[in-house]
């Protein structure tokens, strides 16, 4: 678990996959593939690049963050008002590739605030997750 | 109202306001003077936190004589947990179409 995860509030899912990453990450970057398993888009592995990505229910603003070939790809995520950073991690692995999502689910510019506050986040919900149980 | 984790999270986003509400959900009911005691910030300060996350559902005030006692609910969290497990639900199912065209492509 990376220092970034543990500081804020964040989904993630990981699964192995019995493909090597190259393959994984032409689907993850060419926009004609991403249509096929995410939502039609205008994305470009560029750095600073802004894209939609469009759905039946509406449109996800996205900027690229970061981007590694065969390893990490990183962009914002705004819809609904409220912004996080999606960042997709490929490890290779015997039987193919170690794919994990990481979705953090704050501005950026945020983050530092939060990371500096007294009890981070995740206590935060540890413990209200507790009492939630309790309440129910 | 379909998108209340953003209330919710704009709500909990100032360290100062968390902080009110974690004290509320830990310690129970209490006064606007006792809270400001240990707030680090004026009574009008910690008032108007306590305006905001009354707005957002996540506390309740009690009036008695000339206090206002206020205390804690939970309960309206809820929506940002069902955040967290709906966006892990989106992901997992991109990640079953993602292998299908895994399998179609070439190579």
């Amino acid at each position: 678990m990376n220092e970034k995860s543990t500081e804020t509030l964040s989904v993630v899912v990981e699964r192995e996959i019995p493909y090597p990453p190259e393959k994984i990450w032409r689907a993850l970057t060419q926009p004609h593939l991403i249509e096929e398993w995410l939502m039609k888009n205008d994305f470009k592995p560029v750095v600073g690049h802004r894209f939609d990505l469009r759905a039946d229910w509406g449109t996800v603003d996205c900027r690229v963050l970061a981007v590694e070939p065969n390893k990490t790809l990183s962009y914002t995520w705004e819809a609904h008002g409220l912004e996080s950073v999606v960042t997709w991690t490929l490890t290779p692995s015997s039987t193919g590739t170690h794919l994990r999502i990481d979705q953090s689910g704050f501005r950026p510019d945020q983050q530092q605030a939060y990371q500096g506050a007294k009890g981070g986040w995740p206590r935060f919900f540890a413990a209200l997750e507790q009492l939630l149980a309790r309440t129910d | 109202m379909p998108y209340t984790h953003e209330v919710l999270f704009k709500t909990l986003a100032d360290p100062t306001r968390r902080a009110i509400f974690e004290r509320l959900c830990r310690e129970g009911e209490q006064t606007v003077g006792a809270l400001t005691a240990r707030a680090g910030v004026s009574q009008p300060a910690v008032s108007k936190h306590l305006g905001v996350l009354k707005q957002a559902g996540l506390v309740l005030d009690r009036h008695e004589g000339r206090q206002t006692h206020y205390s804690a609910q939970p309960g309206a969290l809820a929506p940002l947990i069902d955040w967290t497990s709906q966006m892990a639900g989106f992901w997992q199912s991109r990640l079953d179409d993602l292998e299908d065209l895994l399998k179609r492509m070439d190579q």
